[in-house]
């Protein structure tokens, strides 16, 4: 009972990210993720560290640049316009070599949109976050359990693989409450961070941080090693997680807050004797592209449930590379599908499969 | 077994301290437990609601449609709620503030004249409290002396002169019969 701590998503993002030692944020209000910047204020001042409200989103993801080529664990956060303003920041850190993390509390959009819960960021965190050849890891939490601990562990996969890692959640995750255990975050070694751009007294040649490369093949060369990493990245870190996939015949497909809502409708399907089961991506990118894969050559059909107009869902069609049917159920505009919809649906399939 | 629980009323009565107060003791007890506040102008004024989940198994959804418990403080939680309380749920009002009746026959419908009972007793501000007390009397979520107990430990030590009034609004709440 005394471990846990009942916490806002957002405010759970911050205590993980100061207790892995990210004690360095740059950032700029926006609902529904403003908690993560009210938390680091008050508590980043008193342990040595640095929470600063920048001008703008632009000005805060290039501070963010600038003290992740200090060598610092570093992050900002933002919600999906923020984010959009942040992209050409990214892309440079990305260009750059540079570990950071950026956490997106998603709202619906487009445009300004609303300030209610969305995953219509789905295609600009996997797909169109910055210009150029790039990837982020993009870490999907679904609790607030786990807005810690993959908060936790996006910025050691920013270090060990030296490339930004976003954390997409949403506007319910970041401000719903539920019991959070800070104790057992897993560590991985991460390696020290040579290329830092500090002071050395002339005790080595300098380390340079840039993005340019003016001569063609030079800059091919870069991005061709940077996409080895990125290879590495998709062959040891994938993370799913399956629910009652085994038999099932109807194979739900969801991250983040939808995920729990179709563990709901999944446990009811089933009680209404449809064999449905959940394949949850907990790592956006890289995509568990042989999961779902495998699953789709057991399962009579797959379904991509999402907060937006169906974007995932093109994944899942790539994964299942037209061995089954696909089909996609979502809400949008920052409304949130009951569990009630999501079974009806299931059912409704099932009578047609 | 789950139970899901809607508070709503205007901004500053208190709305989100009972909801968080129900879930952080449904934490303490050994369950597991969601919050989900609405989030927005809300804060500023106006309506404000939350959903609360309480379970001994892991929870699905944090948002719900139509809860087993529904607790209203102003008229507009009343028209938008009352319909949509379970059936066999329980459905509780400030009837200070609420005049409005329901033609449902399958819910309960526990009126507790909240306002009124807190500027008798000289506990302004905490007529959500006197609803709280009522809401462990008839539902036996929590034992009483557990949830006193949650009560105290959530409040803090800058905060300590507000146990008293906070306990006897519980109290009174507890004990109010019609």
């Amino acid at each position: 009972m005394a471990k846990k701590v009942l916490m806002k998503g957002n405010e759970a993002i911050a205590e993980a990210a100061i207790s892995v030692g990210c004690i360095h944020f740059f950032g700029y209000p926006i609902t529904p993720q403003t908690e993560v910047a009210e938390y680091l204020a008050k508590r980043l001042p008193k342990v040595g560290g640095l929470c600063l409200q920048a001008e703008s989103e632009v000005a805060a993801i290039n501070m963010t640049l600038g003290a992740a080529a200090a060598g610092t664990r570093v992050m900002t956060s933002s919600s999906s316009p923020g984010i959009s303003l942040k992209s050409e920041g990214i892309s440079y850190i990305a260009g750059s070599d540079l570990p950071c993390l950026i956490v997106n509390v998603q709202r619906g959009g487009p445009g300004l949109g609303g300030i209610q819960p969305s995953q219509a960021d789905y295609y600009q965190a996997t797909r169109g976050v910055g210009h150029g050849d790039l990837r982020l890891i993009v870490l999907a939490p679904s609790s607030v359990q786990e807005m810690a601990s993959l908060t936790a562990q996006a910025l050691d996969l920013a270090d060990i693989y030296r490339m930004p890692a976003m954390l997409l959640a949403d506007g319910a995750l970041g401000q719903m409450m539920e019991p959070v255990d800070f104790s057992a975050f897993p560590k991985r070694d991460v390696p020290e961070k040579t290329w830092a751009t500090v002071g050395h007294n002339n005790a080595r040649p300098h380390n340079i941080v840039n993005s340019l490369y003016i001569d063609p093949q030079v800059l091919e060369d870069s991005v061709k090693a940077r996409y080895q990493r990125y290879a590495e990245v998709e062959k040891n870190e994938v993370q799913y997680e399956e629910f009652m996939t085994d038999d099932a015949d109807i194979v739900l497909v969801a991250f983040g807050i939808t995920a729990r809502i179709c563990k709901s409708a999944v446990t009811a399907a089933r009680a209404a004797g449809i064999k449905a089961g959940l394949l949850r991506p907990i790592t956006l990118w890289p995509f568990p592209k042989d999961a779902i894969s495998a699953a789709a050559d057991h399962a009579k059909a797959l379904m991509s449930v999402e907060m937006s107009m169906g974007q995932m869902v093109d994944d899942v069609r790539l994964a299942v590379n037209g061995k089954k049917p696909v089909y996609f159920y979502g809400r949008t505009g920052g409304m949130i599908p009951s569990v009630e919809e999501v079974t009806k649906e299931i059912c409704s399939l099932a009578n047609a499969l | 077994m789950t139970t899901t629980m809607i508070f709503a009323g205007s901004g500053g009565q208190g709305i989100q301290f009972s909801g968080k107060q129900i879930a952080k003791s449904g934490m303490y007890a050994g369950y597991q437990v969601t919050f989900l506040p609405s989030y927005g102008p809300e804060m500023r004024g106006g309506t404000s609601n939350c959903t609360v989940v309480i379970s001994d198994e892991e929870i699905g959804s944090p948002s719900v449609v139509s809860p087993d418990i529904a607790v209203v403080m102003n008229k507009p939680s009343f028209e938008k709620f009352a319909p949509r309380v379970q059936a066999g749920g329980k459905l509780f009002l400030d009837s200070t503030l609420i005049d409005l009746t329901t033609d449902r026959e399958d819910i309960s419908v526990i009126p507790v004249p909240a306002t009124t009972l807190a500027e008798e007793n000289g506990l302004n501000g905490f007529s959500n409290v006197i609803l709280m007390g009522k809401i462990i009397k008839e539902t036996g979520l929590f034992k009483y002396e557990d949830f006193v107990e949650y009560l105290v430990a959530s409040i803090p030590p800058a905060k300590a002169a507000l146990i008293e009034k906070n306990t006897k609004a519980l109290e009174l709440g507890y004990n109010y019969t019609v």
